[in-house]
């Protein structure tokens, strides 16, 4: 009885790059070719936010896939001059998830088995993960700019899904400080990612 | 330019100060409802808040980078099969401000001013997108497709899903046109030791040996032998080899359902 070959999850990835802006922009013409190669370059990204607000599996793809749908739909409204097509994505799914952890205030999510759930994060074998890991490194490089509490601030806004309010809570400082850390957390990760000014 | 928010913007709430530091906050999702809907007022006058909150949030969606996770194959065919029921919308009109409050805020109140910036950023962007752009799959040159990504990609491709609970989940996608099925795994525990996982094609109750699953958590394996014309596919818990027939309950069992 031979075993069978697991196999790559990933696709090869032959053809040259194209940016997501024009496939957002082909995609706003009905184009579902164009769509399905956005999709592919992206869904792990999307996913992976949804995954980490929301936290549970099932949730998180329905956030996923209604985000992807909402794309679609929304899909003229992207303007180039007013940001990359992957910041746009990344915000519809955030204020998805965001509003969906929010609705139903998950008690799942505050799992003390959360940082270690975490730590042991899932791999991920396919060709945009592996660039997305090398981003990540230089994700976490402009972190390491922050101040603990800034950098604390903006995870538990950003990816913890939490109002400024609850983060002031959780990281005990005075109310009304919190959306300042958050502020001036962002602006250094901005600065040190190279993005704006 | 964290501060100098110019006083020339017009606030409608009146209290622009308070509105300007929520920026950050706003940028992130991280105010409650009553704050963003004053914000919102305030960001439709002040070119600077609108500019702002776009580079703020450009940064916190490289966040994301270190999360990444592939979504179940399952929902890529879900999304690519209704988007074909949904009409795209057409353009905002110029110069108008949209009040849908099912459009995602992100474009009516992003800038309308700092394209000089926005040149830096694009380029900043440009990096990312590149990287992102090299790994996109081509689904549609399907001769250089991989076995399980013909499967995956059929036109006919059917997504059967088994929970097993504790985070544990199974998939299994057959197509009938490549003839062939595929397992993808999410947490699978090991089987005990001196034990294999068996995957069998189920066919009007007899079962027929797919080979035996490699040990990893989350894959993605092809099974041995024709999909065509199978019920479903079982996985038992076999001896270690495996065995002719199945020796125990399966574990899972993907019932295909009637043909489509």
């Amino acid at each position: 009885m031979r075993s069978i070959e697991p196999v790559s999850s990933g696709s090869p990835a032959p053809g040259g790059p194209e940016a997501l802006a024009e496939l957002l922009q082909r995609s706003s013409r009905g184009d579902e070719q164009a769509f399905a190669e956005l999709y592919d370059a992206t869904a792990a990204r999307v996913h992976g936010l949804a995954l980490r607000v929301v936290r549970d599996p099932a949730q998180a793809q329905e956030v996923t896939q209604e985000a992807f749908l909402d794309t679609w739909r929304t899909a003229s409204r992207y303007d180039p001059a007013k940001g990359s097509a992957l910041s746009w994505l990344m915000t519809i799914v955030h204020r998805k998830a965001v509003d969906r952890v929010r609705a139903a205030e998950a008690s799942t999510r505050r799992d003390l088995t959360y940082h270690h759930r975490n730590s042991t994060t899932e791999h991920d074998s396919t060709a945009e993960a592996a660039h997305a890991s090398l981003e990540a490194h230089r994700v976490r490089s402009a972190l390491a700019t922050l101040t603990d509490v800034q950098r604390e601030a903006v995870e538990l806004a950003y990816l913890g899904g939490y109002t400024h309010t609850e983060v002031a809570q959780l990281l005990h400082l005075p109310l009304g400080t919190a959306k300042t850390r958050i502020r001036d957390g962002l602006i250094r990760l901005r600065d040190a990612m190279g993005v704006g000014q | 330019m964290t501060e100098n928010h110019g006083d020339q913007a017009h606030d409608l709430a009146g209290t622009t100060e308070l509105s300007h530091a929520l920026v950050g906050a706003y940028a992130v999702d991280a105010l409650d409802e009553p704050e963003r809907d004053l914000f919102e007022r305030h960001l439709a006058a002040c070119p600077d808040c609108q500019d702002e909150v776009a580079t703020l949030r450009e940064a916190a969606s490289m966040l994301a980078a270190t999360s990444a996770t592939t979504p179940p194959a399952g929902l890529r065919r879900n999304v690519l099969s209704q988007i074909s029921n949904v009409r795209p919308l057409p353009p905002l009109p110029v110069q108008t401000v949209a009040a849908d409050e099912d459009e995602p805020a992100v474009d009516e109140l992003a800038a309308r001013r700092g394209r000089r910036r926005w040149a830096t950023i694009a380029s900043a962007a440009a990096a990312v997108l590149l990287a992102v752009g090299l790994g996109v799959a081509q689904p549609w040159a399907a001769e250089d497709l991989s076995p399980s990504q013909q499967v995956l990609q059929a036109d006919d491709a059917r997504s059967t899903s088994v929970d097993l609970g504790k985070d544990i989940s199974a998939r299994v996608v057959h197509s009938d046109s490549v003839n062939s099925a595929v397992i993808q795994t999410e947490n699978m525990p090991p089987p005990e030791d001196g034990s294999v996982y068996q995957l069998w094609f189920e066919r009007g109750g007899e079962y027929v040996s797919a080979g035996l699953m490699p040990v990893a958590e989350d894959q993605t394996v092809r099974l041995d032998g024709e999909a065509r014309g199978a019920d479903g596919v079982g996985i038992t818990v076999e001896p270690e080899g495996g065995s002719e027939q199945p020796t125990s309950e399966p574990i899972a069992e993907f019932d295909f359902g009637p043909a489509a």
